[in-house]
């Protein structure tokens, strides 16, 4: 029995002895394997006639509802380009992960983007708390991360620790300072109630908000995201006596909210930041969670106070809203144009004509400092200008309050402008809402 | 001679040649692939160590657990909280093996409810615990980062091991090798200690605990005792696996510890073949590579990117219910009959007819016990029956 063991181990002991001598060979003069090639690898992902960029989205999972649909919209339009030659000679290769809302999968994906796709760029990655898991590597390895797709504050305030990365919707502080000065001026008397999400999403706006409406918030209540039953908190506000509620929520929340508080008998004025507005997504979602007890189709939201910073699908005569039908006829998939797809579209805009505007010579390096030096005056669908600058690499920086109403929306204010912390709330001078896209489609 | 050849015997030895073996052949992986693929080998490390604890839990204790990814969180937020910056000045080894003591600990006061509880409403405890734990992350916020979660800075690669790798290979070090390499060396330590352990007196007992407590408690096991240490030894790899994966993922967030993550190590331990720490790296190989895989596959085929990331869920079905129907003893069970049924042949074509009746597998009894007992002492009649004595 001793003797038979002995015998089965000797080829295992052979294997070791000879895996170690194999290894110590290795000492000699192999030189492959190099890793990452230091910083001279600013070019990594851009050849003569191609580059090729990167994004994380959540294309499965609970959070895939609508913002999978972000990424197809960019697709077309990068599509569009490229059918017209693309950029400077390059054709513009568009690599989308799913990582399920998870932050690591996010690790994981970003991983693959970088090292085995060998991207150029992450542009628009969507997601806080995704995000942030990998923020800090895209900035340690030099890749630039171009118009996050969250209104966090940390993808701009601080462009010294994360110099390569820029925002791109509006921060939420600067919305909820946009918002709470619009109801401390026109709505004095309110009873406000504020119905946060529990993280920075949630707190950045409550700091925003109650800039200009400490006196009038009679209740606060907040929600954690994947827990379904928001009774308490609407019957927390119910019982405040609050009768404008503030949401600072996801879509899939306005209809649990609306839902939860029409069985409650509980109607207040509801106000709800762009985050959670869109009209056919809360639409559908609310038929969907009321079991058809509440129809779906537009006009779920009539009446509701929101606030838009890209013109929206129900703008049909608007220039960009006009393109973004255009190019989706043109290279779109299945499907009929969202405003989920409009927001990818944008970003895509902005990032197209960066592209353009650092000219032949494409390094990581040149387009940070091409956003940096010229981002502020990027064209565009958005309805305010970029902060972009070497203080602020914080996105478009206002957006105007209106009032929902059946397909479309009413306006209820003009472009409100403003920044983090004390800046003054002022009305766009810039004219940035009124441009239209070049006849091409193609910023030059 | 008769020294040596005790000592090769012995399970311990035996355990340590393959324990440097795999060491061996995991730095010459780690030299010979893409800086991507060491990120990929590192995660299947973190899924394999957690996986290799729950399946001597369940294989060998008899106890279901569906709350192992909330005791990685466990693991992965006590190393995140002390590797604040890159001065944080507490050595590694001892980040780790605090990790891996706060896991065994949870793991300790679970195990105590879970030792009175069996079957749904065992899973349901434990599945408690997988909701709960991601949650006390949202609501102390200000220690553990809610959702946003607490960014871990990785330790450079020490001056030796940068050393060492350019001696070995000619290469520099990249951090994620680094990682890689301490990730596969948490596992080959972990198993290593598993594997003895369950070949130990420990883990008779745990197996005679999951054949037939009642057996087990008049042959003088105190069963309490002995579940609650299996489910201490399962916290504590699954606590070493949680604190790799902060290293790998560089973050502790409650979005990463989802009762997905506890169902997909149960489903490694299924897929590998449960009981088995081969079938736990197996399992976890699987669940690594094949959703990659399966995405790249349906990329290449010219699906969009929704309908190519809606795939790998697809897929990952479809196997689970392909290996449960077509080989219920998981993939290392597969592999295992393979080996035993070619034994078996030969034996039988060295001649010796009832030779055969005694080497054919045993399907009731787990793949792990296999080195131990019956079928190696089976072989070791059938082949000296035929030698002259």
């Amino acid at each position: 029995m001793k003797r038979m063991k002995q015998v089965r181990l000797t080829p295992v002991a052979a294997l070791v002895a000879s895996a170690l001598v194999l290894s110590a060979c290795g000492a000699g003069g192999r030189d492959d394997d190099d890793g990452d090639a230091a910083d001279s690898g600013s070019t990594v992902g851009v050849t003569d006639d191609k580059v090729t960029i990167g994004a994380h989205f959540p294309l499965t999972g609970v959070a895939a509802p609508g913002y999978n649909e972000i990424p197809t919209g960019a697709r077309a339009y990068f599509d569009f380009v490229n059918a017209n030659g693309g950029v400077h000679g390059r054709q513009i290769e568009y690599v989308v992960r799913d990582d399920a809302y998870n932050p690591t999968n996010t690790t994981k994906v970003t991983n693959e983007l970088l090292l085995q796709d060998e991207i150029f760029a992450m542009v628009g990655g969507l997601g806080t708390p995704t995000h942030s898991a990998v923020v800090d590597q895209l900035n340690e390895e030099g890749v630039p991360d171009l118009f996050v797709s969250s209104g966090s504050l940390m993808w701009g305030d601080d462009p010294e620790a994360r110099p390569m990365t820029f925002g791109w919707q509006p921060d939420y502080e600067s919305e909820a300072k946009i918002i709470g000065q619009y109801v401390a001026e026109n709505m004095p008397d309110a009873k406000v109630g504020l119905f946060l999400q529990d993280d920075d999403f949630g707190e950045d706006a409550e700091k925003g908000a109650r800039q200009f409406l400490e006196e009038q918030i009679v209740g606060v209540e907040r929600y954690t995201s994947g827990n379904t039953d928001v009774g308490p908190q609407i019957a927390g506000l119910q019982g405040a006596g609050a009768d404008l509620v503030l949401g600072f929520n996801t879509p899939a929340y306005t209809a649990l909210a609306r839902l939860v508080s029409l069985s409650l008998g509980y109607e207040p004025q509801w106000f709800v930041s762009s985050v959670g507005s869109d009209s056919p997504l809360v639409g559908s979602l609310l038929a969907e969670f009321s079991e058809g007890a509440v129809k779906p189709g537009a006009g779920a939201l009539d009446g509701v106070m929101t606030t838009e910073y890209i013109p929206t699908l129900d703008q049909g005569d608007d220039p960009w809203v006009q393109l973004w039908e255009r190019v989706w006829e043109e290279h779109g998939e299945k499907g009929d144009l969202s405003n989920y797809k409009i927001y990818g579209m944008s970003h895509a805009y902005a990032l197209v004509q960066a592209l353009q505007g650092v000219g032949e010579d494409l390094t990581r390096e040149g387009l940070v400092e091409f956003m940096e030096e010229q981002g502020e005056g990027l064209d565009g669908p958005q309805l305010a200008p970029f902060r972009y600058g070497t203080d602020s690499h914080l996105g478009i920086s206002g957006m105007r309050i209106v009032e929902l109403e059946g397909r479309g929306s009413k306006e209820l204010t003009p472009v409100l402008v403003t920044d983090i912390g004390d800046a003054e709330i002022t009305e766009d001078t810039s004219g940035q809402a009124d441009d239209a896209p070049p006849e091409s489609g193609i910023p030059e | 001679m008769e020294r040596i050849s005790r000592l090769v015997g012995s399970t311990l030895a035996r355990h340590l040649l393959v324990a440097a073996l795999g060491m061996v052949v995991v730095v010459m992986a780690l030299t010979a692939v893409s800086d991507f693929r060491r990120f990929q080998l590192a995660e299947m490390a973190c899924l394999a160590i957690a996986a290799g604890g729950l399946t001597v839990l369940t294989g060998l204790n008899g106890q279901l657990s569906l709350g192992h990814g909330a005791l990685m969180a466990v693991g992965t937020y006590t190393t995140a909280l002390l590797l604040p910056d890159r001065d944080a000045s507490t050595p590694l080894v001892l980040v780790v093996l605090i990790s891996v003591c706060t896991a065994t600990l949870v793991g300790a006061l679970v195990g105590v409810a879970a030792a009175r509880l069996h079957g749904p409403y065992l899973a349901g405890a434990t599945l408690a615990l997988a909701v709960a734990v991601p949650g006390l992350a949202l609501h102390f916020r200000e220690t553990l980062g809610g959702e946003q979660g607490i960014p871990v800075v990785a330790p450079p690669p020490p001056g030796w091991a940068e050393d060492a790798t350019y001696f070995l290979t000619a290469s520099d070090l990249t951090p994620r090798g680094w990682i890689a390499f301490l990730a596969w060396s948490t596992l080959i330590l972990s198993f290593l200690l598993l594997a003895n352990l369950s070949h130990s007196r420990v883990g008779r007992r745990w197996r005679a605990v999951r054949d037939d407590p009642v057996a087990a408690e008049l042959a003088g096991i105190v069963v309490g005792r002995s579940r609650v240490s299996a489910f201490m030894v399962s916290a504590a790899a699954a606590g070493a696996a949680g604190s790799m994966l902060a290293l790998v993922v560089r973050l502790a967030a409650p979005g990463s510890f989802t009762l997905a993550l506890s169902l997909t190590l149960i489903a490694a331990v299924v897929l590998g073949g449960l009981g088995s720490l081969t079938g736990a790296l197996l399992g976890a190989a699987l669940l690594t590579f094949l959703p990659q895989f399966v995405t790249q596959i349906g990329r290449d085929a010219g699906l969009d990117d929704v309908r190519a990331a809606e795939l790998a869920p697809l897929v990952y079905g479809l196997v689970m219910v392909l290996v449960i129907l077509l080989a219920p003893g998981g993939l290392f069970g597969v592999i295992r009959g393979a080996l035993t049924r070619r034994r078996a042949r030969r034996a039988l074509a060295a001649r010796s007819v009832e030779a055969s009746t005694s080497t054919r597998p045993d399907p009731d009894s787990p793949p792990d016990e296999q080195l131990t007992d019956p079928s190696g002492d089976h072989r070791t009649a059938t082949t000296t029956e035929g030698a002259p004595r």
